[in-house]
């Protein structure tokens, strides 16, 4: 098979390349991760991130055939269905070297979301109980594995990963809006009233296509919207 | 919280809602126009001109050109933002987009005088 992979090495090359090697798959539809792992034995300089190699660390996000995705759970025959596969970093973030990318403006967008429970009441004897109900409200967010796929999908991230939270940090966001043990509600809603944090969104869904886990910020996006709305009229 | 002296409402909820409640009167005033010429193939400019006569009509007209200046700017400042950008490309970023915008605000301005010249001049 013959693979197509972004090489990058800031102390050797003046400009990134795309470098062609064939690899042997025996055949078999393989996952992405495993024609790294077979292209990182032909050449040990390749550089790319992994760690659990079964979609739940978010450490090998990258973009295959243009489309971002989690290299471990990724068959060859999904992302490469013509038969050559095309490697590239996540996009919109800057390069460290080949596959591997900056993720601190991703992480600063989702630091600014705070992502932690606050509670002002005093803390009870064993835990904050929470129904079945309001703890369903929790699925479909809490899922979410940072591994910037969807957020480096998005234009609006692209262009101003500064200002716009991302769909990431908003699902995030969401998450502990959602969750009846947090009392932070105004704050958070008031901290996300802007031109840029939620409302550079403008759901062309290109989160939705890439999630690996099958998460929907967009939704998400929406729910905080019409809080906002809630909170302003 | 990130704030911006050039959005239109200076608030992103606003601008949101704006563009929304923009957009279906828009959508309402074209319809309203196509299906007027639409059922009137034989239309004469005295007919025409009548049927801006009317102040409904022309309030109705207002509202659109109204609604399709505060959209345009709404949408202009996304893109602008979007591609202009300090981030992008240092001051100059910057002094092309306000330049730019401050552009689209005129034009805005104009088009809704002209407007309002052309309704009530008819």
């Amino acid at each position: 098979m013959l693979v197509s992979i972004y090489r990058f090495n800031p102390e050797t090359d003046r400009e990134p390349y795309m470098q062609d090697i064939n690899v042997d798959t025996g055949g078999k539809d393989i996952m992405v991760l495993d024609v790294l792992e077979i292209l990182k034995e032909q050449d040990a300089t390749i550089s790319y991130r992994r760690s659990c190699r079964e979609g739940v660390c978010g450490s090998d996000g990258v973009n295959m055939n243009g489309k971002n995705g989690l290299a471990c759970i990724t068959p060859l025959s999904e992302a490469a269905p013509e038969g050559k596969l095309v490697l590239r970093p996540l996009p919109g973030l800057p390069v460290i070297r080949d596959l591997i990318v900056d993720m601190e403006q991703f992480y600063r967008q989702y630091e600014k979301v705070q992502p932690y429970l606050i509670n002002d009441t005093p803390p009870p004897a064993i835990e904050r109980l929470q129904s079945p109900a309001d703890r369903e409200k929790l699925d479909g967010l809490y899922e979410c594995i940072l591994c910037a796929c969807c957020s480096t999908a998005c234009p609006s991230f692209w262009w101003n990963p500064d200002k716009f939270v991302g769909p990431s940090g908003l699902l995030q966001a969401y998450r502990f809006l959602a969750d009846s043990r947090d009392t932070d509600t105004e704050q958070r809603l008031a901290n996300l009233d802007d031109p840029f944090s939620v409302f550079r969104c403008h759901g062309i869904m290109n989160c939705v296509s890439v999630c690996p886990k099958g998460l929907n910020p967009t939704k998400a996006i929406g729910h905080i919207r019409n809080m906002l709305l809630t909170r302003a009229t | 919280m990130v704030t911006h002296v050039t959005s239109f409402g200076r608030s992103g909820l606003y601008d949101w809602l704006i563009q929304r409640v923009s957009a279906v009167i828009l959508a309402a005033y074209f319809i309203w126009i196509a299906g007027y010429i639409w059922f009137n193939p034989d239309m004469s400019y005295g007919q025409w001109r009548e049927l801006f006569q009317s102040t409904p009509v022309r309030v109705f007209s207002l509202l659109a050109l109204i609604s399709l200046g505060a959209h345009a700017w709404i949408g202009m400042w996304c893109v602008l933002t979007d591609y202009l950008t300090e981030r992008l490309m240092g001051s100059t970023g910057t002094l092309l987009r306000i330049a730019l915008q401050i552009g689209c605000g005129v034009v805005m301005a104009s088009y809704m005088l002209w407007g309002i010249e052309i309704l009530w001049g008819i």
